[in-house]
C-alpha cells in the first residue's frame, strides 16, 4: 500500500514516527505550516519555521525514504495578531520555493474580520503563484464556517478545483463536495473523524476528490491513521484500486496542480552510525 | 532527494546552453540579463518595503523548475556570478533560501570576489547537521579562507555526519603536517574504540595525510 499523507505536522514528530510511517507505506507527505501551540510574537519567528519546513524537515524525511513538501501561509489563529500579520507581505518570496505545493493552512478559526482579510489575501496569493490552497474548516461553528469559507472562495480568483477543504465531517461533507472543491478528512484518535466513520462517508460519497490525512501534530494524534483507513477500506470491501486512489492518486492529483511535486525519492540508505540525525550529529 | 552528499561539477553557460531545451534557454537568457542589470544598477534603496525581492532573486529560487532540478546548482551559481553578487545579497539569498538555494550560494563563493568576508555563511553551514550543506561548505572557498581551528572542526564534522572527506577541497594540502588535526583524529579514534565502535575509513585516510612530508609542487615553487 503506497500512502501520501496530505496533511501532517512532522516538525512535532520523532524519527520513530518517520520509521513507522515508512514501514506502514508512507512515501510522501505534505506538511502545512500552522500554529505551534505557543503563540508567535513576530514575523521572524514565522520565517525560521518556514525555513525549517524548506530545509531541515525535508532532510529528515528523506533519510527515511519519504518525500517532504510543504504549504506555507499565515494561519487563521495568528491572522488575528497584528504582530504577526506582516508575514503576509513576506509570503511572496517563500511561495516561489521548489517544495511549496500550496498556500495553507488558511481559513477560519473564529470568523473575525482579520481572518476574512487574511483568507482573501492568501487565496489571491495562491492564484498569483499558480498554487492550489489548503483551506482548513473551523473546529467551532463548523457548518456556518464552511459556508462562509465557500463564499470567500467563490469571490476569489482561485477556481474550486484548486482548493482542498480540510477537517470535514458528516455535517459538512455534502456542501463541501457540492462546491467543487476537494474534500479532506483528518482522522484523529478521539476527535474529528475516526476510521469507521470515514468508511461510512466513503460508502455514501465515493472516492472521487476525497483525501484522508492524519493531521498528526503536537496534540494527541496518530501518524499511522492513513494506513488504518486503508486497512479499514479493504476490510469493508473497497478494492486495492479504491485505496490507492484515496491514499495516493488523489493527493498527487491535487498537489500536482502546483507542478512542483517531486516523488522520485531515493530508497533509504541503511542508517549508519554516522547518520547526522541519529543523535543530532552528536 | 539524493542523500549522498556528492556535489557534481557546476556547468558553464556554454555547457548549459548545449543541454537545455529552447524554453529553458530563453528563461536562462532573461534571468542572466536581469542579474546583470541588477549588478550594474546598485540599488540605493530597496523599493517596495522590507520584504520586496529583486526579480533576479525570485529567478534564483525558481531555477530548478525552469532549467531542471539537476541544473539548479549550475544556474544559481551562474546567476550569482553574473550579478556580481555582493555580500548583502548573498547573505539574504542564503538566509532566506531553501537548503538547495543555500547550497548553491556556498558552491559559488570562490567564484566571487569576496575575500574572507563570506566566512559567516560557511560557518553557519558547518553548524548545521544537514549533510548537503556541510558538503558544500568544505569546498574551495573554505580551503582558501577558513582558519585552522574551524577547518579542523569541519573535517571532524564530516567524519561525524558521514560526509565523505572526498568532498573537502585541498584536503591533502591543508592536512599535511597538521599535528593538531592528527591529535584530534587520534582522540576521536580512541573514543570510538573505547565505545566498541568501528573507526571510519575516512578517519584513517585523513590521519595518513597529516604526516609531515615534502610540499606538493605548487605554482609558486
Ligand atoms: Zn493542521
Amino acid at each position: 500500500m503506497r500512502i501520501f499523507d496530505p496533511h501532517i505536522h512532522m516538525t512535532s514528530r520523532t524519527t520513530d514516527d518517520y520509521q513507522a510511517m515508512y514501514d506502514a507505506g508512507v512515501r510522501a507527505l505534505v506538511e502545512p505550516s500552522f500554529w505551534l501551540g505557543q503563540p508567535r510574537t513576530s514575523p521572524a519567528s514565522f520565517f525560521d519555521y518556514f525555513d525549517a519546513l524548506l530545509g531541515w524537515e525535508p532532510f529528515r524525511a528523506a533519510q527515511y525514504g519519504i518525500a517532504h513538501h510543504c504549504t506555507l501561509a499565515l494561519n487563521p489563529k495568528e491572522a488575528n495578531d497584528p504582530r504577526c500579520t506582516p508575514v503576509l507581505d513576506a509570503l511572496p518570496r517563500y511561495l516561489v520555493k521548489d517544495s511549496v505545493v500550496a498556500v495553507g493552512e488558511i481559513g477560519y478559526d473564529s470568523m473575525t474580520p482579520a481572518e476574512d482579510t487574511a483568507l482573501a489575501a492568501q487565496l489571491q496569493l495562491a492564484a498569483d503563484h499558480g498554487l492550489p490552497a489548503l483551506v482548513h474548516t473551523p473546529h467551532r461553528d463548523k457548518l456556518a464556517g464552511l459556508h462562509r469559507t465557500i463564499d470567500v472562495i467563490r469571490e476569489s480568483h482561485l477556481p474550486p478545483e484548486r482548493v482542498l477543504l480540510d477537517h470535514l465531517n458528516e455535517t459538512t461533507v455534502k456542501d463541501a463536495r457540492d462546491s467543487g472543491c476537494w474534500a479532506g478528512f483528518s482522522i484523529y484518535p478521539d476527535t474529528k473523524m475516526d476510521e469507521d466513520r470515514m468508511i461510512a462517508v466513503l460508502k455514501t460519497h465515493g472516492t472521487e476528490k476525497v483525501l484522508v490525512n492524519s493531521a498528526a501534530d503536537w496534540g494527541r494524534s496518530d501518524p499511522l491513521k492513513t494506513r488504518k483507513v486503508g486497512d479499514a477500506m479493504l476490510a469493508a470491501g473497497f478494492s486495492e484500486d479504491d485505496v490507492d486512489r484515496v491514499l495516493w492518486r488523489n493527493p498527487v492529483a491535487f498537489y500536482g496542480q502546483s507542478g512542483r511535486l517531486q516523488l522520485d525519492i531515493a530508497a533509504p540508505e541503511p542508517l549508519h552510525e554516522g547518520n547526522s540525525i541519529l543523535r543530532g550529529g552528536e | 532527494m539524493p542523500m549522498t552528499p556528492t556535489t557534481s561539477p557546476l556547468l558553464t553557460r556554454e555547457e548549459l546552453d548545449a543541454q537545455l531545451g529552447g524554453a529553458a534557454r530563453a528563461w536562462l537568457d532573461e534571468a542572466l540579463a536581469e542579474a546583470e542589470h541588477a549588478a550594474s544598477h546598485e540599488p540605493c534603496e530597496q523599493p517596495g518595503g522590507p520584504y520586496a525581492v529583486p526579480s533576479w532573486e525570485l529567478r534564483y529560487a525558481a531555477a530548478g523548475r525552469y532549467c531542471g532540478l539537476e541544473h539548479a546548482d549550475s544556474v544559481r551559481a551562474l546567476l550569482l556570478v553574473e550579478a556580481h553578487a555582493a555580500l548583502p545579497a548573498l547573505t539574504r539569498l542564503y538566509e532566506q533560501g531553501t537548503a538547495a538555494e543555500r547550497r548553491a550560494v556556498l558552491l559559488a563563493l570562490h567564484r566571487l570576489d569576496l575575500g574572507p568576508t563570506a566566512l559567516p555563511l560557511v560557518e553557519d553551514a558547518l553548524r548545521t547537521n544537514d549533510t548537503r550543506l556541510v558538503a558544500a561548505a568544505v569546498g574551495p572557498y573554505a580551503a582558501a579562507h577558513l582558519e585552522a581551528h574551524n577547518w579542523r572542526h569541519a573535517i571532524l564534522k564530516c567524519l561525524f555526519t558521514g560526509v565523505p572527506v572526498a568532498a573537502v577541497d585541498q584536503l591533502a594540502l591543508r592536512s599535511r603536517g597538521d599535528a593538531e588535526l592528527a591529535r584530534m583524529l587520534g582522540d576521536f579514534a580512541a573514543e570510538r574504540i573505547a565505545a566498541g565502535r568501528s573507526v571510519p575509513a575516512d578517519l584513517t585516510r585523513v590521519l595518513d595525510l597529516t604526516v609531515p612530508g615534502p610540499a606538493a609542487p605548487t605554482e609558486e615553487s
